[in-house]
């Protein structure tokens, strides 16, 4: 990612679509253009891209995919047929390296929905009634918030020895993470729900899950994806590390965590088993919160970059 | 202040308790501590089995068992955190929660300290930098390093930096940097230096490790608490009166710029925590990073439930001296 590389990209987006007139645009297209602005965020919209193209469809493509073949001669470095060397027990480091990323990428945006879907109603809940429903549903958040977040979801997964399946360490990191979200959105809601097309809809008759679920959570869209989009990068970290000490997914299935972990003694002697990997996490994380960032720009202007 | 005080200590004690049933559920639910005992070849007997259940009180019911490990009553004196006591655990009747808690704490909470006060010295040098200098290249520069410090994994840089320890050590032909290890055993009775020197080579390279996660985001908080700070009004009228820039930042801007920054720090701890953990197990030290992965890794009910509730009382603690520290800095807050 060299500096020219980046601005020459971006300098033709902006350019093509300042033709159009401002005047007849929708606020979809407002957005569009103010994230297509935002440089860093529309190269890492490619990249992220790119990734997910490795990802998803590389294994299809790839010879090799992430277990262990007995044609594949152990610890070899790079060479033409396998790419990034081989490990020890005779895998193609690059077949792990696409099953790892696309297993990377599945629990965390599965993380980043289920916490967004829990975490929004429950803050929206919250800011929406107010007084003493409000209090008790935040100290529920405070809770949630004050466990470190990689302890307690490597905790239940190790201890329950459901750390195997993508899909349950998505459930686990999501159990920690949607407290989050509801702060952020319970933060919004309360200014909201002062307006006058709340006390409108009040009037008229709606229910209250009505006007959370139609007005509220609508108008507080912003902050929301902005929140579940830079949640993505902390569950991709936290099942990573989960990974890595071995309580996330394990063998024979793979994480880019857990090829870390495994590679771990072995950086000065078979430095292609550590750093491709490490690399990959760094990017998909590098790209996500860039993303996270030119949104809030084009969603949100006025919110300044708050992160735990 | 004394009303204060106490109202926000009073404050904290639901939230312990409601977090004390939230880890003790979770892990009660999520595990069997007897799982290991069952799996035994050839299988156990009905009376070891019985005998295991009976001392680790799970022939009692879930309630039951929450009331007991908190208060201690009815038991046989190795439970109830109320008397200091951390539960029977599955690693052997001799194996004392407790004091394998207290031998450690210090070493990690050394670590997290370290790590902490250096992240927060370098976090607020640069983002009042960046602030000072916004948009020139110095500032896009820490931009980038922040966000690139944020993207990484703790553990992979940690063993990117032991690997260079190591290398290092090789190059200048001496063990500068201890990469494995708390050392905390070489140390003792050697004079004050040596200690010191030992302590430092091996807490050098985990401490830029750890530190590192924390700084990015506290950096970038201290730009924008920064900013806002040096567009107010009150900066422009000590501007205004002449006063030297020098001393506007220092004395003016600085001081309010850094309010903020105490909640965020207090936030953080929780974030360092888990990095403390990943540090230590890739730098082989025998701190609570250790004593958690033994813990899971016997199935050791009481001793997770205990250290997820001290790390839980450690962020609970920091919250509270952060609302603290507010209302002593931030005249702003009235406390009646």
């Amino acid at each position: 990612m060299s500096e020219n590389g980046m601005s020459k990209s971006a300098r033709r987006d902006p350019a093509k679509k300042r033709k159009k007139s401002s005047a007849d645009q929708t606020q979809l297209q407002t957005i569009l253009i103010r994230f297509s602005r935002h440089r860093p965020a529309m190269i890492s919209l490619v990249l992220l891209g790119i990734i997910a193209l490795f990802a998803f469809l590389g294994p299809f493509l790839w010879t090799w995919d992430h277990t262990v073949y007995k044609e594949i001669p152990s610890n070899q470095p790079p060479s033409g047929t396998h790419p990034l060397g081989t490990s020890a027990a005779g895998h193609d480091v690059l077949g792990q390296l696409m099953r790892g990323a696309q297993q990377t990428l599945k629990v965390a945006f599965t993380v980043s929905l289920l916490s967004t879907a829990f975490g929004s109603v429950w803050g929206a809940t919250a800011g929406y009634y107010g007084g003493r429903v409000d209090a008790f549903m935040m100290r529920v958040v405070d809770i949630f918030l004050i466990v470190p977040l990689l302890v307690a979801a490597a905790a239940i997964a190790g201890n329950s020895g459901a750390g195997t399946s993508w899909s349950a360490i998505a459930l686990i990191i999501s159990i920690f993470s949607w407290a989050t979200i509801a702060r952020v959105v319970r933060g919004v809601v309360l200014s909201l729900r002062e307006q006058e097309f709340v006390e409108a809809a009040r009037a008229s008759g709606a229910s209250a899950p009505w006007i959370i679920l139609r007005h509220l959570l609508p108008n507080a869209a912003g902050p929301i994806i902005v929140a579940a989009t830079l949640l993505v990068a902390v569950a991709i970290l936290a099942e990573a590390g989960m990974s890595f000490l071995g309580l996330g997914i394990q063998l024979p299935d793979i994480s880019l965590g857990q090829m870390i972990g495994s590679a771990r003694t072995a950086v000065s002697t078979r430095p292609w088993l550590f750093y491709p990997p490490g690399v990959l996490l760094v990017l998909i994380c590098l790209t996500i919160n860039f993303i996270g960032d030119g949104l809030r720009d084009a969603l949100d202007p006025r919110q300044t970059r708050v992160r735990r | 202040m004394l009303v204060y005080t106490m109202r926000r200590v009073l404050g904290a004690l639901p939230v312990l308790v409601l977090a004390s049933i939230l880890t003790f559920v979770m892990i009660d639910v999520s595990g069997d501590p007897l799982a290991d005992i069952r799996m035994a070849q050839p299988p156990p007997t009905e009376e070891v089995l019985q005998q295991a259940e009976e001392r680790l009180y799970l022939d009692r019911s879930m309630p039951e068992r929450y009331w007991l490990w908190v208060t201690g009553i009815g038991g046989n004196g190795d439970i109830g955190l109320l008397q200091g006591e951390f539960g029977p655990s599955t690693q052997g009747p001799h194996y004392d929660i407790g004091a394998a808690i207290a031998e450690r704490l210090w070493t990690t909470l050394r670590l997290v300290g370290a790590a902490m006060v250096f992240a927060l010295g370098l976090a607020i040098i640069t983002g009042v930098i960046s602030a000072l200098r916004q948009y020139s290249k110095l500032d896009y520069t820490l931009t980038f390093v922040g966000f690139l410090a944020l993207a990484l994994p703790t553990f992979w840089f940690a063993g990117i930096m032991q690997a260079a320890g190591v290398k290092f050590n090789q190059l200048v032909g001496d063990q500068i940097f201890a990469t494995i290890g708390d050392g905390r055993f070489r140390a003792e009775g050697a004079p004050l230096w040596d200690q010191f020197l030992n302590a430092f080579a091996h807490m050098a390279l985990p401490t830029i490790v750890l530190m590192l996660i924390s700084f990015a985001s506290w950096s970038r908080y201290q730009r924008t608490s920064m900013l806002e700070v040096m567009n107010s009004d009150y900066v422009r009228l000590a501007r205004a009166k002449g006063l030297r820039n020098h001393t506007v930042i220092r004395r003016h801007a600085l001081r309010t710029a850094l309010i903020p920054l105490t909640t965020v720090v207090a936030i953080g701890v929780a974030g360092v925590i888990d990095g403390a953990i990943l540090t230590e197990v890739v730098f082989q030290w025998r701190g609570l990073g250790d004593f958690f992965i033994t813990a899971v890794d016997n199935n050791d009910s009481f001793a997770l439930m205990g250290w997820l509730l001290l790390s839980g009382t450690i962020v609970i603690l920091a919250n509270l001296v952060a609302d603290l520290l507010y209302a002593v800095l931030d005249p702003r807050i009235r406390y009646e």
